[in-house]
């Protein structure tokens, strides 16, 4: 298979499909198992990340030779659990041949999935995987016992150096219904029929409400499920006596670093550590030096300087070219006026060549003609989002997704989310809140996403709210600490504390207002290792990927509307609109809303307006206040309506605009 | 009757009784069912727990670990 670039794939797929109809293969196990591993080795040539219809859980598909490979989320059994499950269960149903994919360090935990799936009778093959992980800690499994007992292949594989990785298309071809009991197969097939498959039949007796309604059938009850679990199990814990020894089962894998992140005494020092890394890494080098450069030199000084100059040459253009001193201000300016374009004047256009080369010459482009003001002109959509998402998110989006990996695969991300449970539990949240909270300072819009994985409606509710009311993205913290750091002390309390307070009474009254429980926290904690540099590689690519195909078309979209009101004189309509409450609530010039409103394009445009403004340190500060707690970007409000439906979205979004006014208003009134 | 939240780190016990519901059916796939014989690994501060069974850790909330009837050995 050849991955060239993403160009040849139309031509090599029709090579490679020969037959009409591909086989559906499922790649299906337990969660840190390896299963990307196996599913990057087949998508070498395509992949294709998608939503299931129907629901919010991701899923990946490959073309591999001729068949179809599907990616599953990481689940413990097949059932309707919750929102994963479900859509591995609907994948699993209709898959012609299953890859079960076994961490052979919890080979009995995780053969509990492999007997369900061979119960269902589908046809399954078994990688047992990090087998390197058992030689390493000298514990033995017997795979061609397994095998036997199962009745399915048996293959051993290790990622880390792509063992047994020959043996997967045997493992492929034969893929075949493993050993059943005789009572699961007479149980099995007093119900099923020829409308309802046997793996369906199974999932009834097992009480799966979904499956059942969908055949007309009556579900087990919960007691009959567990009867049938009970027994699975025992049949795990047999096989598995038969097929491991020499274990160190009572031999406590305690690894040092995994204690040392949990308990509170020294797991909060370790993530004081842990996000001042971070905060160097992608506050610091990323956000304001790489994108400084990227945004700035890339972004303006060579994209948009070579879109807007192609665009004068054609269209009715006023150039503003100003001379700065070292100091920054303004030594000496000139405006050169192209009715009809630069190409209209050959002599003029070479005048502006020439006096724009001078050293520390910034050029200004001002469009007359509607559409290409619109599009390329100071708040083009064009130019102004293609910046904004690839000079600058693109940077972010990455180094953030990129931590967060490294958190993810060191196996440090669930023990934080276990230390941090308990205080979560105050607002009605559980420790897995903890990961749209962190991605939440990365970007709103990408933490938004991430509420899929919180267990229940009310929780993810819950941390939406937090995230659009409270949070600040990097974007914006750029700017802020950028303000602030010149401002005192007491600025930065009062700061602080208002946020504080809002986000506390925020959750407080939440939790007590919805209706529901939240999930309690049980989590798996995986061994403490050093990440695969792959791994993170991939998990960051395909993450960065994902997150911009869902988002771009709203950046754009904001701009647009945005772009509207400025040209059509919307934007300072809104400004005088909002005037007496900006100037006399809150105390600020009256051009302050307009960075509100710009805020909501683009959350670092709101707050780097302020900087133009001649204002004390206390304006600041309430500036600060209100567009920290005001709507933030319109891409997050578009995946939050995607995410949590219109009405909920809507209410959250008026809260926002409320409370931001509300709370700017009072420090405002105290302290101004 | 203990629960789970009662237990201190580094001690055996027999999980006695769980509640009814999607937890418990989780906890069974994981590889902890009645009657298993489970270690606690760490007791934190409000009663998160963690327990541990062959190899396996396993983080339990407070609420939960309330509602978990053990034994002691």
């Amino acid at each position: 298979m050849k991955t060239d670039n993403f160009n040849n794939i139309t031509d090599t797929k029709s090579d490679n499909i020969t037959t009409p109809e591909n086989t559906a293969i499922v790649l299906a196990g337990n969660p840190n198992v390896g299963k990307s591993v196996f599913f990057n080795h087949f998508s070498g040539l395509y992949v294709d990340v998608s939503n299931f219809p129907g629901t919010t859980v991701a899923v990946s598909k490959a073309i591999y030779n001729n068949f179809e490979i599907y990616d599953t989320p990481g689940i413990y059994g097949v059932s309707s659990f919750n929102d994963e499950e479900k859509v591995a269960r609907d994948i699993i149903l209709s898959a012609d041949k299953i890859l079960n994919v076994v961490n052979a360090l919890y080979l009995e935990r995780d053969l509990f999935l492999t007997l369900q799936l061979i119960d269902m009778g589908k046809k399954v093959s078994v990688f047992l995987n990090f087998t390197d992980e058992l030689e390493r800690r000298n514990i033995k499994v017997d795979s061609e016992k397994l095998s036997q007992i199962l009745g399915v292949e048996v293959i051993e594989t290790s990622a880390v150096n792509k063992k047994g990785f020959d043996k997967i298309d045997f493992a492929i071809e034969n893929a075949r219904v493993g050993n059943r009991s005789v009572e699961v197969v007479n149980r099995i097939q007093s119900i099923s029929s020829e409308v309802i498959s046997e793996a369906e039949s199974l999932l009834i007796l097992e009480g799966d409400d979904f499956i059942a309604e969908k055949n007309n059938a009556k579900p087990a009850t919960a007691n009959e499920r567990e009867i049938i679990y009970i027994e699975r199990r025992n049949r795990v814990n047999l096989i598995y006596s038969e097929v491991e020894y020499e274990d160190s089962r009572k031999g406590q894998l305690f690894n040092k670093l995994g204690q040392i992140s949990l308990n509170p005494l020294t797991g909060i020092p370790l993530l004081a550590v842990i996000l001042y890394l971070t905060y160097l890494f992608v506050g610091d080098i990323v956000a304001q030096r790489l994108v400084g450069f990227t945004e700035q030199t890339l972004g303006v000084g060579i994209f948009e300087y070579y879109v807007k100059s192609t665009v004068a040459e054609y269209t009715d253009s006023d150039l503003m070219v100003e001379i700065h001193n070292a100091d920054g201000t303004v030594k000496e300016s000139r405006e050169f006026v192209f009715p009809g374009g630069m190409n209209e004047k050959p002599e003029l256009e070479k005048e502006y060549y020439d006096y724009s080369s001078q050293p520390d010459a910034a050029v200004t482009f001002k469009f007359n003609q509607f559409f290409a003001a619109l599009l390329f002109g100071e708040f083009g959509v064009v130019t102004m989002t293609v910046t904004y998402l690839a000079f600058l998110l693109l940077p972010l989006v990455v180094a953030f997704y990129f931590v967060m990996a490294i958190l993810e695969d060191s196996g440090y991300l669930p023990r934080l989310a276990t230390m941090m449970d308990k205080t979560f539990n105050s607002i009605g949240l559980n420790g897995r809140a903890v990961i749209p909270i962190m991605l939440g300072f990365g970007c709103i819009t990408m933490a938004n996403v991430t509420t899929r994985l919180l267990g229940t409606e009310r929780e993810k509710s819950i941390v939406t709210a937090i995230l659009q009311f409270v949070i600040p993205c990097s974007a914006q913290l750029a700017v802020i600490a950028a303000l602030m750091s010149g401002a005192g002390f007491m600025p930065f309390i009062i700061y602080i504390g208002t946020i504080s307070f809002v986000l506390i009474a925020l959750s407080t009254l939440l939790n007590k207002l919805l209706p529901g429980e939240s999930s309690p926290l049980l989590l798996n904690l995986p061994a403490m290792q050093i990440p695969k540099l792959e791994n993170i590689l991939k998990k960051t690519y395909y993450r960065s990927l994902g997150f911009f195909k869902e988002a771009w078309v709203w950046f754009f979209l904001g701009a647009l509307a945005v772009g509207l009101m400025q040209l059509t004189g919307a934007l300072e309509l809104w400004q005088k609109l909002l005037a007496p409450i900006t100037t006399q609530w809150l105390k600020l010039p009256e051009e302050a809303a307009s960075a509100f409103i710009m805020g909501i394009v683009r959350r670092d445009f709101g707050a780097a307006g302020l900087f133009y403004m001649d204002l004390t340190v206390m304006q600041v500060t309430v500036a600060l206040i209100t567009i920290t707690l005001f709507v933030p970007c319109i891409a997050s409000v578009m995946v939050m309506i995607k995410e949590r439906g219109i009405k909920e979205s809507l209410i959250i979004w008026i809260g926002t605009w409320i409370t931001a006014f509300l709370m700017g208003g009072i420090i405002a009134q105290i302290f101004i | 009757m203990s629960s789970l939240i009662d237990v201190n780190r580094g001690r055996q016990f027999i999980i006695v009784r769980m509640p009814d519901g999607n937890e418990k059916m989780q906890l069974i796939r994981m590889g902890v069912c009645e009657g298993d014989m489970v270690a606690c690994v760490e007791r934190l501060p409000g009663g998160t727990m963690v327990i541990q069974r062959n190899r396996q850790e396993i983080a339990i909330g407070s609420g939960l670990a309330k509602r978990i009837e053990i034994s002691l050995l």
